[in-house]
């Protein structure tokens, strides 16, 4: 079972595509204390979970983490950082390793600087290549992360270069998901099939050329699929988020849902939370299914895909993942790839990207008021 | 390409092993996910914590297990199946 520590909103990087909700927090101030996480990771523990990631909005923030790190490794989590490097450096390094660290991923935004700086919206590709060389040279197992969408993805061949030459042991080349911000950046971020190809051809080729200890893994946009991926590994089976202010989630998307109460661990138990509530109950197993997944012969393979994407892309969280072709919805999945399609030709400059940072957050809040 | 039949090994540093009540047995933990081990897989692995031989790890286990049958021929097929997976790697000196 896996602990997803989403420390903070708090972010200095501002990707188009970012998870993180669109209503960003205006204050810190009700993020959990140190004590609290502690507590939680305790109680997570207990129930079974062994994996821990930390990540935000930008973890590093978190003036505690080094902390957090070595209470959760005494407690047997295996712990996994998850950053952009903004905020690391080499002292924070050795500390994180002396705490027990045992694998940082770094996420890059482009393959050059100019790119990097444009989608994270700050000039950051040197520091990201040094501290990836520093994490290396200590030792600490290290994966980089490449997010991709329609203005980046013909770099997919440099980037692996790129990584192969950092001494690089793991690639994700993970297209962005369309959740969030990049839910409403979609028509700027959508690659064309024509795009993925290519760049799924180059990852292959490069795979094929270089038999080195890099491996690399492509994650296609859900978009370009034909059935849908289980939400989350099947909705409160094995992922448990907790957001900076102790919303429990079975996924990091799930408060996408309207209508859905989310419970809190400052006001109960995560085992309470996890075995009991109503959220977790809600889509376990098949039994809520409507058709046509309900008497699909494919249900235990998919669980009907994910219930955010049901509900962002249909209105219904118990509908069929549209991603499905099954889906009497699917329509919508390639109303979406041709609106995209169109904006691309329209010339890039149409409706600008909307990148993720608070004076945005607040613009969308009174456009929805 | 280290060769494991000759050169000391030891369990790869990215990857921890440890007892898990919820599992109710040893699991191998590294960066996207676990395995859950045989009793017979997380007594070798227990023993490349330190860097170790093959030749050493074998004899070790026919000193502490007499009675096992076909002990270092099972060892050697979980080591080459240990070192395609990564769990081992070669020992820095
Ligand atoms: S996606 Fe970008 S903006 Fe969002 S948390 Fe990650 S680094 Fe920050
Ligand atoms: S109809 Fe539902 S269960 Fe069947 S393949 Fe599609 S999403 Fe999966």
């Amino acid at each position: 079972m896996w602990l997803l520590a989403e420390l903070t909103y708090a972010c200095p990087l501002q990707c188009p595509y970012c998870s993180n909700p669109l209503q960003l927090p205006a204050s810190r101030k009700r993020e959990l204390s140190t004590g609290e996480w502690l507590r939680v990771m305790r109680e997570a523990r207990k129930l079974g979970a062994v994996q821990l990631g930390f990540s935000g909005g930008e973890p590093l923030v978190r003036q505690d983490l080094g902390e957090l790190i070595a209470a959760a490794d005494g407690m047997g989590f295996y712990c996994n950082l998850i950053t952009s490097a903004i905020g690391l450096n080499e002292a924070r390094i050795a500390e994180f390793r002396e705490a027990g660290i045992r694998h940082i991923q770094i996420s890059f935004q482009g393959s050059d600087r100019e790119t990097n700086a444009r989608f994270g919206g700050s000039d950051s590709f040197e520091h990201k290549l040094a501290m990836t060389r520093e994490t290396i040279r200590q030792g600490i197992p290290l994966g980089l992360n490449f997010v991709l969408h329609r203005h980046n993805i013909h770099q997919v061949s440099d980037f692996l270069h790129l990584a192969e030459g950092l001494g690089a042991e793991f690639v994700e080349l993970a297209n962005t998901q369309y959740y969030a911000w990049a839910l409403h950046n979609r028509d700027q971020l959508l690659p064309s099939a024509a795009q993925l190809e290519e760049a799924e051809a180059a990852a292959n080729r490069f795979r094929q050329r270089h038999r080195g200890n890099m491996r690399a893994l492509f994650v296609a946009p859900d978009y370009y699929e034909r059935r849908p991926k289980k939400c989350s590994n099947g909705w409160g089976t094995t992922f448990i988020t907790i957001t900076p202010e102790g919303d429990v989630l079975p996924c990091q998307s799930a408060r996408a849902i309207e209508g859905l109460e989310f419970p809190n661990v400052r006001q109960d138990s995560l085992e309470n939370i996890w075995r009991g509530s109503s959220l977790f109950q809600k889509f376990r197993g098949t039994d809520w299914m409507q058709e046509p997944c309900a008497s699909c012969p494919e249900k235990e393979n998919d669980l009907g895909g994910c219930r955010c994407q049901a509900f962002l892309l249909t209105g219904d969280a118990h509908a069929t993942d549209p991603i499905c072709e099954l889906s009497p919805e699917h329509h919508r999945v390639g109303d979406a790839i041709r609106a995209a399609q169109a904006h691309a030709e329209a010339g890039e400059d149409a409706v600008p990207l909307l990148f993720r940072n608070t004076a945005n957050a607040r613009k969308l809040a009174t456009a929805e008021a | 390409m280290f060769d494991h039949t000759t050169a000391p090994f030891r369990l790869n540093p990215g990857y921890r092993l440890q007892y898990e009540e919820a599992q109710q047995c040893q699991v191998l933990l590294y960066p996207e996910g676990l395995v859950k081990l045989s009793d017979t897989a997380a007594e070798i692995l227990g023993r490349c914590l330190e860097p170790i031989t093959r030749e050493r790890l074998i004899a070790e286990l026919q000193r502490d297990y007499p009675d096992a049958d076909s002990l270092s021929d099972d060892v050697r097929e979980f080591l080459n199946d240990a070192r395609r997976q990564d769990w081992i790697v070669a020992a820095e000196d």
